[in-house]
């Protein structure tokens, strides 16, 4: 990938230029998806702009030293390796890329609930705090599904290369592994039923309780492109090789709205579940579907 | 830069987030807050959205006749909301103390404490009342962004900022 392709995809498309109003869309699809299924009209199209544009515009509570440094620098480092991830994504036939971008990829998709985590033990509000252990410990539950299934998509294909593997057409492992995938999502963007870490007036707003103004403003960003980011992994993963790169884009961003619908309906239909249950589901309940896409996997690779 | 503040003062009149908070009140105005937000009356569709944290918060919803007990919460809860904001007083004990007068236990009417911008009176109030004082008091901090007043100014910083 040279530099000019490369700053392409982090810039325009599928980068920030594309990003930043998909994120804005898919967070206003989700609170419509609700505000439908609950019989209400549901906030305008363009609430989610509103809300950043009068989040930037408020003031923030005086922070001050290594503490108050750390906060604010926390929603920065989410916000930039959620828009990094959405660069990764191969989207476009023949965009370039390199071998182990999928490792990158992975690493960046879990920096913004790192952020988190830190951000929650750094802000030294009790509900902050319980915020990031719930985050924690949920992360470690649904990260090993999450991986298991992304490595044996690879592992069946032989490669770490993410164009590759979205080049490859579709068969019945790989449809186990992004089943597997799509079970995580929901936990990895903190939607019910696994809305635990920001679980709203149960523990005020989480690790996100002392955060206002401009700051929770690229928290909300970041939470939005890390649906973009996460959405448009399973939707080039799902989409079939197309060689018009129109038609390429179009697939993608009607495959990522479609599990955008598809997560805001399951979130909208149901409750928060308790850490220990969702913990166990993880654990008990999907762990078994994530061992047997890896291990027919090695298996098939075997076999070849 | 000019452009830049219309937009942000139309934003700040499309996306009001609420923090509610009970000073003495009897339930029944929180109900009918509550009650505002549900698909009868769908106060999402102005962009109000109830906020758990008083640092997410645009404008403050008080109830209650304010009791003494309170009066500390109300100022702590008062100095957390980042600025611009806005107080909208529901119901008529925050606005009167109402059967509440010249009881020893409070120590109201909430104006006495914080500036007041919109009173809803009423005991309870109707949720579209409420949902139309939301809506004036974002039309008010549309109105402060752009030009903060000085006497808001100066009882914000008589207030203390946060409690240890």
């Amino acid at each position: 990938m040279n530099l000019i392709t490369a700053l392409a995809r982090l810039l325009i498309f599928p980068g920030l230029l594309f990003a930043v109003p998909a994120a804005w869309f898919f967070l206003w699809v989700e609170r419509k998806t609700v505000a439908l299924m609950q019989g209400r009209v549901g906030p305008p199209f363009m609430q989610p702009f509103f809300d950043f544009v009068k989040l930037t515009a408020k003031s923030t509570p005086p922070r001050s030293g290594i503490a108050g440094a750390l906060m604010r620098s926390w929603p920065l480092i989410a916000l930039a390796s959620a828009a990094g991830a959405v660069g990764l994504l191969p989207v476009l036939p023949s965009s370039g890329g390199f071998e182990g971008d999928l490792i990158l990829l992975l690493a960046l998709l879990e920096m913004p609930s790192m952020c988190i985590i830190a951000a929650g033990f750094s802000s030294r509000s009790i509900f902050g705090e319980i915020g990031s252990a719930r985050e924690a410990a949920l992360s470690v539950s649904y990260n090993i599904v999450f991986l298991l299934a992304i490595v044996s998509i690879a592992a069946s294909q032989h490669t770490f290369r993410l164009e590759a593997l979205a080049a490859l057409p579709a068969s019945p492992l790989r449809l186990l592994g992004i089943v597997a995938i799509i079970v995580c999502l929901p936990a990895k963007l903190h939607i019910n039923p696994f809305s635990l870490p920001n679980a709203e007036q149960e523990i005020y707003a989480g690790p996100m309780t002392e955060y206002a103004g401009p700051e929770l403003a690229m928290w909300e960003l970041s939470h939005g492109l890390e649906w973009v980011a996460a959405t448009g992994l399973v939707a080039t993963l799902l989409a079939p090789h197309f060689g018009a790169w129109w038609l390429a884009a179009l697939v993608f961003v009607a495959l990522s709205f479609a599990i955008v619908l598809l997560l805001s309906a399951v979130a909208a239909a149901t409750a928060r579940l308790a850490i220990d249950t969702s913990v166990r589901f993880y654990w008990q309940c999907t762990l078994i579907f994530a061992v047997l896409a890896i291990s027919s996997a090695l298996f098939m690779r075997y076999r070849l | 830069m000019k452009l830049w503040r219309r937009l942000v003062c139309l934003a700040r009149r499309r996306s009001p987030w609420l923090f509610h908070m009970n000073a003495g009140s009897c339930n029944g105005c929180d109900i009918e807050l509550v009650a505002a937000l549900s698909p009868r009356y769908d106060a999402e569709q102005l962009g109000v959205r109830l906020e758990g944290s008083p640092r997410h918060a645009d404008i403050i919803c008080i109830t209650g006749p304010v009791t003494k007990n309170s009066v500390n919460a109300i100022h702590t809860v008062y100095g957390q909301v980042c600025g611009p904001k806005a107080v909208v007083a529901i119901g008529s004990c925050p606005a009167t103390t109402n059967v509440f007068i010249d009881s020893r236990t409070i120590d109201g009417p909430l104006e006495k404490h914080i500036p007041v911008d919109v009173f809803v009176p009423g005991c309870p109030p109707r949720p579209d009342a409420i949902i139309q004082g939301v809506a004036k008091a974002a039309a008010i901090l549309a109105e402060r962004g752009l030009n903060p007043p000085k006497a808001t100014v100066a009882i914000a910083a008589t207030v203390a900022e946060e409690q240890p």
